[in-house]
């Protein structure tokens, strides 16, 4: 009943706001949709296990990813009124923003939740059109270019899935049944057919790829972040990353009760690993900043696939780690817009000494960067050595130390890079220009933060139990 | 792209001859998809296109015509070779080899050609391969999946189309190559 208004009234505030061409409304509605968002995770804490309008099931990771969600929403809302109100928008392209944003926001948290996968499938067919209206936000030549292959890819990458989902359903036919519920696959686990699951498999991890960021359709969302404004880029790069984690990670919970599954962590392994190395490889060579931030994120998905595989304790590290490096990507990119601000580039031979210009932004970039880079003091460091761990039990030695080569590499370059926005001073920046930035924008960001350290060091016990319950299905 | 269209028709009438003792609404879906949207409305809209920004008929391939005929026709050949080394009771044989043939020669399409016009009739190809498939798989799809593949077909078609309207306007050329600009160094 709630679920069903809230997804209503979602629609409905998108709805009007694309029409609305009134500034005051337009910040009234998007305060009331931060509200109703807010609103609507604390409703669904108390839901926990149900299952309402069929098609939808607060289970342990919808509810533990949506929280992630709801924690992000809020700074993006505000920043993007921010970012809206210092770009002059006429009041056309500042409706389409917000009402674009709304429904991107809205689509996500009935994905994550949703308990059939051909209901997965069509949000996230949603996400993509919501998304390709908020990359082409800034109506010029590159950002139209970023739009263009970001939507084709993800339409052919959607397409995937659903061939992936037709041959699932063949796959079930052996068993006798049809309907296409997790629930119900999972009951069915012994008789599906092996052939036809394979392929399934196969069709649907490469196509949810292009959402997660992972090695053959990961090109799509680096363009995406690198054009989408800032603001929309921080969620791009974070929560809508997870729903590509659990577009595969609840169908590899059935392909993990079946005779399918060490080949199943094969290929995972194969694309994880594929996606670190080409992580570190543009790593080394990328000198726009925001592509920098999106190969990071390539790289951490690539961890965290790599922590599914490997099992174990891996499972747990995996989930923890994708919603720390949400918090962690999301304030870097929120970040990124006061960075711009001052340099006006993006490029990282224009930017440097930041320290110097805006002392609050510079700390967010540090323990961002320090957090991204899993370094002791971050969240981030616990759930990467526990995976390291879980490689380790699971006996992959070489593969072990092959992405601790690499993860090497990418700090380095990560640290060459920041350092210099950070400290050195760049050749013929004319300092007349610099805006006085205001040290509070920068507040969300260290909570952010701060969230990532405290779940990553002192996870309260909900928390724990609700990952575990998670990866409960698992083997252990 | 009149082929696509005779395409959208075929896929009618298959449908029409396959799916008779489904339930009316059900069928009634299908065919206003079948028949509007794939056979009429998308080719009028690339045709739409393509007089607006003044394209031209060469394609442009990288790949000389007759190389691409054999690997098509190979593609074809492979595809029943595939599907006759499957046993399977739930799957309509000579529709999984037509869907996948269709499927991959629209995948060869989109690497082949340099036009984005054709990119697209590439990807509508494939919708057209998994429409075939969906069919193949033989139960009648439930409601909620159909429904999908109309918002699919048409939210994708619907922006490919806006957008390509727009890089016509932009670009004044329709080429992949100048779409190229976005780079890592």
């Amino acid at each position: 009943m709630m679920t069903g208004t809230y997804l209503l009234i979602a629609f409905m505030i998108a709805g009007l706001l694309f029409v609305n061409r009134n500034s005051f409304l337009n910040n009234l509605l998007v305060i009331v949709f931060g509200v109703l968002q807010t609103g609507f995770t604390i409703f669904a804490c108390y839901q926990y296990r149900s299952t309402v309008l069929e098609y939808f099931t607060f289970d342990s990771l919808g509810l533990l990813l949506l929280m992630t969600l709801g924690v992000v929403t809020i700074p993006a809302l505000f920043h993007s009124y921010l970012y809206i109100r210092r770009h002059d928008e006429t009041p056309q392209s500042r409706a389409i923003y917000f009402s674009a944003l709304i429904f991107l926001i809205t689509s996500i948290t009935a994905a994550y939740l949703a308990n059939h996968i051909a209901v997965i499938w069509i949000f996230t067919e949603m996400t993509t059109l919501s998304a390709s209206m908020l990359i082409y936000h800034h109506r010029n030549k590159l950002a139209l270019e970023g739009t263009w292959k970001y939507v084709f890819i993800c339409a052919i990458s959607i397409t995937f899935v659903f061939i992936g989902i037709l041959f699932l359903s063949l796959s079930l036919q052996h068993a006798g049944s049809n309907d296409l519920s997790f629930a119900n696959l999972m009951a069915y686990k012994d008789q599906l057919n092996p052939f036809w699951l394979r392929l399934a498999f196969l069709f649907i991890f490469t196509g949810f790829t292009a959402k997660l960021g992972l090695v053959p359709m990961y090109t799509a969302g680096i363009d995406a972040k690198d054009k989408a404004p800032a603001p929309t880029g921080a969620l791009l790069a974070s929560v809508l990353m997870n729903l590509g984690f659990v577009g595969i990670f609840r169908l590899y919970t059935i392909i993990a009760q079946t005779p399918l599954f060490h080949w199943a962590n094969l290929v995972i392994f194969i694309a994880a690993f594929l996606s670190i190395f080409v992580a570190t490889v543009y790593m080394t060579k990328v000198t726009n900043i925001k592509r920098m931030f999106a190969y990071s994120g390539i790289e951490h998905m690539g961890i965290v696939m790599l922590g599914i595989a490997a099992g174990g304790v891996g499972y747990y590290a995996a989930v923890l780690h994708i919603i720390l490096h949400a918090f962690v990507k999301s304030s870097l990119f929120f970040q990124f817009n006061q960075l711009y601000r001052t340099f006006q580039s993006k490029s990282i031979n224009h930017v440097g000494n930041y320290f110097k210009y805006n002392t609050t932004g510079a700390l967010v970039l540090l323990l961002g960067f320090i957090s991204a880079t899993a370094m002791p003091p971050s969240g981030m460091f616990v759930s990467e050595f526990l995976i390291f761990r879980a490689l380790f039990e699971g006996k992959f030695i070489i593969l072990l130390v092959i992405v601790l080569f690499l993860l090497t590499i990418v700090i380095w370059a990560f640290g060459k890079n920041i350092l210099k926005i950070l400290f050195l001073p760049v050749a013929g920046f004319d300092e007349a220009k610099v805006p006085k930035i205001n040290p509070w924008e920068s507040l969300s960001q260290f909570i952010l933060l701060f969230m990532a350290v405290w779940l990553g060091l002192n996870p309260p016990s909900v928390f724990v139990q609700l990952i575990q319950d998670a990866v409960k299905y698992l083997p252990k | 792209m009149r082929v696509l269209a005779l395409q959208g028709f075929i896929l009618f009438g298959v449908t029409f001859l396959q799916l008779q003792d489904i339930k009316t609404w059900n069928l009634v879906l299908i065919l206003l998809e079948t028949i509007v949207f794939k056979a009429l409305a998308v080719p009028i809209f690339l045709g739409y296109l393509i007089k607006r920004n003044r394209m031209t008929r060469e394609t442009e391939p990288y790949l000389p015509h007759f190389i691409s005929l054999i690997i098509t026709t190979m593609i074809v050949v492979i595809t029943v070779l595939l599907a006759s080394s499957i046993r399977d009771t739930h799957l309509d044989k000579i529709f999984f080899i037509v869907s996948l043939s269709t499927l991959f020669t629209g995948l060869y399409f989109i690497a082949s050609r340099k036009k984005i016009i054709t990119h697209v009739m590439g990807y509508l190809m494939i919708e057209n391969g998994v429409f075939v498939l969906s069919l193949a798989v033989g139960n009648e799809m439930p409601n909620l999946v159909n429904l999908g593949i109309m918002l699919d077909v048409f939210a994708s078609v619907l922006i490919l189309g806006i957008f390509l309207n727009k890089i016509g306007d932009v670009f004044k050329d329709v080429d992949v190559d100048q779409l190229s600009n976005l780079k890592d160094y």
